[in-house]
């Protein structure tokens, strides 16, 4: 733990508690809107510890509190939570080496650490980033949630706030600056990201969400044809 | 909802996180499979950015949050410092919002 803070620089660890900071405002909303909706108080605290997805949390709630089943809750999670899939494959490296730091890493992948994740090459900072970003927003995020569901009303207006934009905000900061390369490479991934973007905001109309984000994976044939060479560094 | 509804999504989510640490691992996947299931995550996270910043539901979630989003970008592209991207995003959805904008 001590050399996770060396191998970071102040930089990266006052970003990753920004981060933090924003999260816990919205983990506090979450709990605070399954106790005023009527949850008991456990559910939001539970599952926010068990599930740890801010998007699936407020979506299987939100099923429940609109009346819907418990097994449709638990499916519109599930979807919504699919793209931890590919993601695990895409920063299982960062999680460590032994079999105990995989199996408590995994619970701890969100999109924001992944999006730490990606924007650095180099395994020791890449390792120290995953571990950074996902205990702390592992601790912000409960503790908000108890926080909100301990206040059980609804605690504040997140949306006056600004706080929705606050998400795609972040990702967006981490994951652009390596799209802006000139070379083939970044090229071809920046045509991926933006045929892949159009089409899952072209079918969020028609489909459950999660399921158009996932879809944005056709965007990867553009990449197919473009030579990657040996030097794997940041997409 | 009960408890093992709770725990359904919570196993399943487990799932899902902890098949490409442990596969991966197993598998020894080549170089190439490797880059494009980076490109594969960068190309999931930009797909998330553009939903979550312009549809709420099924429908579009007015100007205000695509505003904010879209300054995040701009002031990216200019190298500004992260918290300032971040707080001025919020800030200009929220102002925009108190001006009425939906």
């Amino acid at each position: 733990m001590h050399s996770l803070w060396r191998t970071l620089d102040r930089g990266t660890l006052r970003d990753i508690a920004l981060v933090c900071l924003a999260d816990a405002m919205v983990g506090a909303a979450f709990g605070a809107i399954a106790v005023s909706g009527g949850l008991p108080a456990w559910v939001p605290v539970v599952m926010s510890l068990l599930v740890f997805a801010g998007g699936a949390q407020f979506a299987a709630v939100g099923v429940v509190l609109s009346g819907g089943a418990p097994l449709a809750a638990v499916a519109a999670g599930l979807v919504l939570n699919a793209r931890l899939l590919p993601f695990g494959f895409a920063v299982g490296d960062a999680l460590g080496d032994r079999w105990w730091t995989r199996l408590t890493g995994a619970h701890l992948l969100t999109d924001e650490a992944v999006a730490f994740v990606l924007r650095d090459a180099d395994p020791r900072r890449r390792h120290a980033a995953f571990w950074a970003c996902g205990l702390g927003l592992f601790i912000s995020w409960n503790a908000a949630v108890v926080l909100g569901a301990l206040a059980g009303r609804d605690i504040g207006d997140t949306a006056a706030l600004g706080l929705d934009a606050a998400f795609p905000a972040v990702l967006l900061a981490l994951v652009l600056p390596s799209l802006t390369e000139r070379n083939v490479r970044t090229a071809a991934l920046r045509r991926a990201c933006v045929s892949g973007a159009a089409v899952a905001v072209a079918a969020t109309p028609f489909l459950p969400a999660g399921l158009p984000v996932l879809l944005a994976l056709t965007g990867l044939v553009l990449t197919v044809r473009t030579p990657y060479g040996s030097e794997v560094s940041c997409p | 909802m009960p408890l093992i509804a709770v725990l359904a999504l919570a196993a399943g989510t487990y799932a899902f996180r902890l098949a490409g640490p442990v596969l991966r691992h197993r598998l020894r996947l080549p170089g190439r499979l490797r880059h494009l299931l980076s490109v594969a995550a960068t190309v999931l996270l930009i797909a998330l950015v553009a939903t979550s910043a312009l549809t709420e539901g099924h429908g579009f979630a007015g100007w205000a949050r695509p505003a904010g989003v879209l300054v995040a970008g701009i002031l990216t592209l200019r190298r500004a410092p992260f918290p300032l991207i971040v707080v001025l995003a919020a800030a200009t959805t929220a102002v925009l919002r108190l001006l009425g904008v939906p």
